[in-house]
């Protein structure tokens, strides 16, 4: 399992690109964090999630 | 014009030296002037912040008065020239650098590389991932970020939430200005005021 903004998921497999199309995000409006790790936005789709990982996605919205 | 040393006893009348120094010392960028960006660099010119890096290629228009720092006579004017008009009127010895540029993923460690703390405040949801983004790749910052002000729902819905060690993210995290809520100078200027309020504890720390 991963644990994915504080909830366990069973995503191990997947990868972070495809987790977050998959969960409904919009890739280019958020900041992944693995295993505090920021991934770069080429890394999303590189970047396979495996059992044990923290995942932070950090969704934005608009206005400023 | 006003004395610097007049300026400075209103100062030391409220804060201690120390207080005083650490806040002169102080190097912060702040990335969008609309109206999390205007807002913070005002609160932080008041605060007594030495050094403001501030960026924007916008020009100011009609429809940024409902929740900006800018007012009539800044109309067509860039934003990075009218808030230097504004700060000299609030402390005309700051040291403020502006720059009129877009920022993107090849400027953002030219740009802030060489600064402790920046604030990301622009407004369109994929410019805010990719400014946080990279300056959390790209460089050493501390990032004090906006997300989530539009509306008029309850203000205190708004608050600074600490991701980790380099990145505060401030706002409801929610309200999108996208779905048919349009930003209100009240939670926007909240928001501002969440931002700079980490700043201002960042450098005080």
């Amino acid at each position: 399992m991963v644990t994915i903004n504080g909830e366990s998921v069973n995503a191990a497999g997947k990868t972070v690109a495809q987790y977050i199309a998959e969960a409904g995000y919009n890739a280019e409006r958020v900041v992944v964090e693995r295993n505090l790790v920021i991934l770069k936005k080429e890394e999303l789709g590189e970047t396979v999630l495996e059992d044990g990982d923290s995942v932070e996605i950090l969704n934005f919205v608009g206005g400023g | 014009m006003i004395a610097k040393e007049e300026l400075d006893r209103a100062f030391d009348a409220r804060f201690s030296p120390e207080i005083k120094e650490k806040l002169q010392a102080a190097r912060v960028a702040v990335a969008g002037l609309g109206g999390l960006g205007s807002n913070i660099a005002v609160m932080l010119a008041r605060s007594g912040v030495g050094h403001l890096f501030l960026v924007d290629f916008d020009k100011v228009d009609t429809t940024n008065l409902n929740r900006q720092a800018y007012t009539i006579p800044h109309l067509g004017m860039d934003k990075t020239d009218a808030i230097k008009m504004i700060l000299a009127d609030i402390n005309p010895y700051l040291d403020i650098k502006t720059e009129c540029v877009e920022v993107t993923p090849g400027n953002v460690s030219r740009l802030f590389g060489e600064y402790g703390i920046v604030c990301e405040a622009f407004d369109r949801p994929d410019r805010k991932a990719m400014l946080v983004r990279e300056l959390l790749t790209q460089t050493e910052a501390v990032v004090v970020s906006g997300n989530g002000m539009a509306g008029y729902g309850d203000a205190d819905e708004i608050r600074t939430n600490r991701v980790n060690g380099r990145l505060f993210v401030c706002g409801d995290l929610t309200t999108d200005v996208g779905s048919g809520t349009g930003l209100m100078a009240p939670r926007v200027a909240v928001c501002a005021g969440h931002q700079a309020n980490k700043v201002i504890q960042l450098i005080l720390k």
